[in-house]
């Protein structure tokens, strides 16, 4: 038989049983369907995530007070006892490494901001001068935290867009004075708008000086320091003057912990991965089922044609030809599911990504290759008993019905 | 010799019983020849047109087509042969009713893998036999039986068969279709094509040259030799 005739056999055979086909494409597309879309979703998470962490800056390493002893211990360990507090001191210290370029010791916290009785609670976080250079920060207008931040608790604050917003409104508020806690601080910056970044919304925060921080906290110790190595490749370096340097000043004994952005960054990812993968193959298992519905109905279909069979015999059709027909038509049916089924995704990805518009969701390749072929395996695998059972058909039982 | 079975046997299994359809049949058919095969319902004519159209296997003797051994070919190779040699006309037609007229009549030629263009023309002069050019993108359900008929006459020799087997090919049909059936299959055998028919219905029973009369699956009587056995 040729190629082009059994193509045009199968399209009449489907397009004669119209409710048949339809359902069994429905089936199939609604399987590729939720693959596309939900490993869109998980691509998009992951993406989002990653996203979060690179506008952190790539050179970054965070150092915590306390030290996790064992590697995926209980929370008690990472959060418990931390003997001795990270200090201003200790964040210069660090300067001493020729490895690293920045350091940015870091207080944060949150406190009411109040302006000309308007009043609302911000996310107060103390830095230094440095920091700007640590973490990707744009300032829209005026400037950002003076050199001396580190060292006197100047009395000067940068300002997120969406608090200048609330508490200023349209008015100018460069060079205007604002409350927090019980600390008075000159507006001296207004910071651009970027929403979120490292899981912080810089549009709610006030930004003031470290030692400001400290008093208006009423604590000497810092929440955490952040460090930016030269270049990417003294990190790990860097990450051991870290670890020797306060080792030293901590009466020798190493009560911190150093992780890297790349090390949060590829857990998140590995995450991330795991849930899109998961969620993937949840998606798979209703392909599966597809595959059950189109074994079926191909089933019923080689009943229903007993007797076309059987004159297929008649005609002297040898029992492969007849197997390669019916598994043909299962076949054509999953890659045309297949096909309807991207598009339906790509459709329903797309919805998704208007009402979400923060994050983008994309489609992973892997994800649209992987449906395709494991809807036309379904096609094969399923498609093989039915079209077995066909050429097997005795022809005489088949024509007479005997 | 065309058609040679020897000692031929088909029985079947029914419950307990063992139904013996063919009971040691031994038969000669030439080319060309025209036959009819009557006989009461359970004589066995159906299961001996089935045995020499390929479609079933004998249990016991042994079938010579064309002096060739068929009875132990494979069933690839059986298909062949039905494919090449052999053309069948069933009483309930057997269209496909999703294909129209031309394209039921172009199926076999399909199947083989004929080129497209012989295959037009071949089917086009299948057509203008069987007078059913105006009929040509009509599918079955439009048809009429007689029409329905001729379409699958047309199917059965547009492979150009040297034997056509027919059960009861008018038995749907009324005395007037039925005729033009009868009367385009002996154009057929005029032709050359060996003819062979069960059929019920004695008066056309009467019209082949060789008469075979079937009974508890043996040859009861054949014209041929008029030997009552």
């Amino acid at each position: 038989m040729r190629s082009t005739d059994v193509i045009n056999f199968t399209w009449r055979s489907l397009a004669f049983a119209r409710v048949r086909t339809a359902l069994m494409l429905l089936a199939m597309s609604i399987g590729v369907a939720s693959v596309i879309v939900l490993s869109a979703l998980g691509e998009g998470a992951r993406m989002y995530v990653v996203d979060q962490f690179s506008s952190l800056g790539t050179n970054m390493l965070i150092v915590l007070p306390g030290r996790t002893e064992t590697v995926g211990g209980s929370p008690a360990n990472f959060l418990g006892e931390t003997p001795r507090d990270l200090t201003i001191d200790d964040a210069n210290a660090l300067y001493r490494s020729p490895h690293i370029k920045h350091v940015a010791p870091v207080v944060v916290g949150a406190a009411p901001v109040s302006h000309n009785g308007l009043e609302r609670e911000a996310v107060v976080f103390g830095s230094s001068y440095e920091a700007q250079f640590v973490i990707e920060t744009n300032v829209s207008r005026g400037k950002y935290l003076p050199k001396t931040s580190n060292r006197s608790a100047t009395p000067v604050c940068i300002i997120g867009a969406t608090i200048k917003q609330e508490l200023f409104k349209n008015k100018n508020a460069l060079g205007e004075w604002l409350r927090i806690g019980d600390r008075r601080f000159r507006v001296i910056g207004i910071l651009s708008n970027q929403g979120m970044s490292g899981g912080m919304d810089v549009d709610e925060t006030v930004v003031i000086p470290v030692v400001s921080a400290q008093a208006v906290f009423n604590s000497p110790s810092l929440f955490r320091i952040l460090v930016s190595a030269s270049n990417r490749d003294v990190l790990d370096k860097a990450k051991q003057d870290i670890l020797r340097i306060i080792k030293q000043r901590h009466q020798n004994e190493e009560d911190i912990t150093v992780i890297s952005q790349d090390a949060i960054l590829s857990t998140f990812d590995r995450i991330l991965k795991t849930l899109t993968l998961s969620v993937a193959g949840i998606a798979a298992i209703s392909l599966a089922v597809a595959g059950v519905l189109i074994m079926n109905v191909m089933l019923i279909a080689v009943s229903q044609r007993t007797t076309e069979i059987g004159l297929f015999k008649a005609l002297g059709s040898p029992p492969k030809q007849i197997q390669m027909i019916f598994l043909f038509e299962a076949i054509f049916l999953s890659l045309l599911g297949a096909i309807l089924g991207l598009i339906l995704g790509y459709v329903g990805t797309y919805f998704i990504s208007g009402l979400f518009e923060e994050i983008q969701f994309s489609t992973p390749w892997w994800a649209n290759l992987s449906a395709v072929i494991v809807a036309s395996l379904t096609g094969i695998v399923f498609g093989i008993l039915p079209a077995k059972r066909a050429a097997k058909l005795d022809p005489v039982i088949a024509l007479y019905g005997r | 010799m065309q058609i040679t079975l020897k000692a031929v046997s088909r029985f079947y299994q029914v419950g307990e019983q063992t139904v013996h359809a063919l009971d040691n049949v031994d038969l000669e058919i030439n080319a060309g020849d025209y036959i009819s095969i009557m006989g009461p319902s359970g004589s066995g004519k159906s299961s001996l047109l089935n045995i020499v159209g390929l479609l079933d296997r004998p249990n016991s003797g042994n079938y010579f087509f064309e002096d060739k051994n068929v009875t132990s070919l494979s069933e690839k190779q059986q298909a062949e042969v039905r494919q090449q040699k052999v053309g069948f006309v069933f009483q309930s037609f057997h269209l496909i009713p999703r294909l129209t007229a031309y394209q039921n009549i172009e199926l076999p030629m399909l199947l083989s893998g004929i080129h497209p263009g012989e295959r037009k023309q071949r089917v086009q002069a299948a057509l203008a036999n069987t007078d059913l050019e105006d009929r040509a993108n009509h599918r079955p359900e439009q048809l009429s039986g007689g029409q329905r008929q001729r379409v699958a006459i047309a199917r059965s020799t547009i492979m150009q068969p040297q034997i056509l087997l027919a059960d009861e090919p008018t038995g749907n049909l009324d005395r007037k279709s039925g005729n033009d059936v009868i009367e385009l299959l002996e154009r057929l055998n005029n032709n050359g094509i060996t003819l062979i028919i069960v059929t019920h219905d004695p008066n056309l029973g009467k019209r082949a040259r060789r008469k075979i009369r079937m009974e508890d699956g043996k040859v009861f009587t054949d014209s041929l030799n008029s030997v009552k056995t």
